[in-house]
């Protein structure tokens, strides 16, 4: 595929934004964990500090300089990866991340292998058969799934494979993880949980993208020619919603962000958002700024691929 | 002249409810008197333990069965309405009172200063709504006011670029020429032509929010951050007593059961509304 320099400059301007919004996005972080809260030396000191060792800590903390200074000077640590000291176990941020994060990378990953395929076929087959006993149901379930909280699907799962069914324990990581029977097991009610809140989103979207690809003249020309439901479907409207498809992947992987975030709180899970939770109950400011940023991070970066993609696949958005 | 004494009921004025929409109606109803009237109703205090025994099961006595501490779930779940649906209200109508405004204004207004904001609220869209719940509430600590504010800021600009879009398209509309052409003021223009013609989108799109905002608020009391105890709302309910998840208590299953009917049922009824009301272009 050629792509004209128009493009890359869309391309470009997409990217660009993204870094704008980044920008702003890391000031609002900035300002609500560390202007907001009021003076940190009086907080990390409690009520009874004298002024004088208030006074104190906040020179050797550089809380004196001006609120700018400090925000870039916060910046350039993120990109350095100096996320300064936590304050309630005196650790480096850094190091109390390195091993959370490859763990809630790894929850990510399991979900993304299962998901996707599960729920493209599912949104394809019921968007192939529209009004089928098939559509019907899963129609049911995306919007059952998509209208409570994340927290009644982790609860209705442990109801359901561990108090009735009696196959899973209720909680991943209390259990000794010594064989891969024992991995699996405890992985498997976070990675049931998400899948079914991530999967949920992709495959309305899904569905949604393929059914307004069907309605096009030129695959209702295909009907009209005798092809079968199936040959329309797979052979004339899928090859157009390809790139719509993929967008609605990358954006309904953005759920996981959210999803994530009460699934390792349910389940004990040792990664960055139970990092987070935990951090914010001890009023952790180093340690909640790094979690968040890590957050938003990663959900800008799938929904700039969802924007670049969508863009990439449809030459109608270039002009 | 028997006309200007019709009643304008919505049938008479063209609209027809669907039944899958009426029952959702119905049940929206029912917990938005349950959150008036429902502590007149609970048939205990909420927070009295009246029962000696912990996770109790459903009996003629308690009809939900009682909580961690013995106190009586119906009740709680009765008083929790209250916290549940009046501070998601209150967030909703926040966010799309300013949301609205402020895309009517940059709608008519265009130039820097649509860019300008359009920017800025898209950039606080980059920030997943939980997570930003999450860090307001670890900067300033949780209490109902900093809850319905954070709230309403999160969900402030997804509902300001729903109507800054409808401003947009009602504003090339021949009629709003004609008035600006009469020389009618800016705020006749963005309050009599542009808002009468994009309220009923804005009210739907309201209703969807409501639901997420539902769910936010239920999710981060959930995570003990949000509504705090000697209060509850439902996700505090749920919270609170998840150890009892392993007994099968329904303690745990009844506030479930009570956020799910009610954001299923808002969802049923914006689904259904008469498409007269959803989209005014059609």
């Amino acid at each position: 595929m050629l792509l004209s320099a128009t493009t890359w400059l869309l391309v470009g301007q997409r990217l660009g934004i993204a870094a704008l919004t980044l920008l702003i996005v890391s000031f609002a972080v900035f300002f609500a964990t560390e202007l907001l809260p009021g003076d940190v030396a009086e907080i990390l000191l409690g009520q009874a500090a004298t002024p004088e060792a208030v006074a104190g800590l906040r020179t050797a903390m550089g809380l004196d300089e001006p609120a700018i200074w400090r925000f870039l000077s916060w910046l350039r640590g993120l990109f350095t990866g100096d996320l300064g000291m936590s304050y309630v176990n005196n650790v480096q941020v850094s190091d109390m991340l390195a091993g959370r994060l490859a763990n809630s990378l790894r929850l990510a990953g399991i979900v993304t292998v299962i998901c996707v395929p599960v729920a493209l076929t599912l949104g394809i087959a019921s968007a192939m058969w529209r009004g089928s006993w098939l559509d019907r149901i899963v129609s049911v379930l995306t919007i059952s799934v998509i209208s409570v909280p994340e927290f009644m699907v982790a609860t209705l799962a442990v109801l359901i494979f561990a108090v009735w069914l009696g196959w899973l324990p209720a909680l991943s990581f209390g259990v000794e993880v010594d064989s891969l029977g024992a991995m699996l097991r405890a992985y498997a009610m976070p990675v049931i949980t998400l899948s079914f809140v991530v999967a949920a989103q992709m495959i309305r979207m899904t569905r949604a993208a393929v059914i307004e690809t069907v309605n096009t003249p030129y695959v209702e020309m295909a009907l009209l020619k005798g092809a079968s439901r199936r040959r329309m479907v797979l052979g004339h409207a899928l090859p157009n919603a390809l790139g719509p498809i993929a967008n609605a992947v990358a954006l309904s992987l953005s759920y996981l962000v959210g999803g994530v975030i009460i699934v390792e709180t349910v389940f004990n899970y040792p990664g960055v958002a139970k990092l987070m939770v935990d951090a914010v109950s001890t009023r952790d400011l180093p340690l909640i700024q790094s979690c968040a940023m890590i957050f938003c991070i990663s959900y800008l970066l799938l929904i700039t691929i969802a924007d670049v993609v969508a863009l990439l696949s449809n030459p109608r958005l270039r002009r | 002249m028997s006309l200007p004494l019709r009643i304008p009921t919505p049938a008479r004025l063209g609209y027809s409810f669907n039944w899958t929409g009426r029952i959702g109606l119905a049940i929206i109803l029912f917990w938005a008197v349950i959150a008036f009237i429902g502590p007149w109703l609970a048939p205990y205090p909420p927070g009295e333990m009246v029962d000696w025994d912990y996770f109790g099961g459903m009996s003629g006595q308690y009809w939900m069965g009682t909580d961690y501490l013995g106190r009586d779930i119906l009740s709680r779940v009765l008083m929790g309405a209250r916290y549940t649906v009046g501070i998601a209200l209150a967030s909703v109508v926040l966010a799309c009172a300013g949301g609205v405004l402020l895309g009517m204004i940059a709608g008519v207004v265009g130039g820097w200063f649509d860019t300008l904001l359009s920017r800025l609220l898209d950039a606080f869209n980059g920030i997943p709504s939980l997570l930003f719940g999450l860090v307001v509430v670890a900067a300033v600590g949780s209490s109902i006011p900093v809850l319905i504010a954070t709230l309403a800021a999160i969900y402030l600009p997804g509902s300001y670029r729903f109507a800054r879009a409808l401003a947009v398209n009602v504003n090339t509309m021949d009629f709003v020429t004609v008035a600006r052409a009469r020389g009618e003021g800016f705020f006749y223009l963005i309050l009599r032509e542009i808002f009468p013609n994009i309220l009923g989108p804005v009210l739907a799109d309201l209703g969807l929010r409501f639901v997420f905002i539902v769910l936010v608020l239920s999710g981060l009391s959930f995570l003990g951050i949000g509504v705090q105890p000697p209060h509850a709302d439902w996700g505090a309910l749920v919270r609170e007593n998840i150890e009892g998840l392993s007994l099968g208590a329904p303690a745990v299953v009844f506030p479930s059961i009570a956020i799910a009917s009610l954001t299923i049922s808002v969802n049923l009824f914006i689904d259904n509304l008469p498409t007269r009301i959803r989209d005014r272009s059609e």
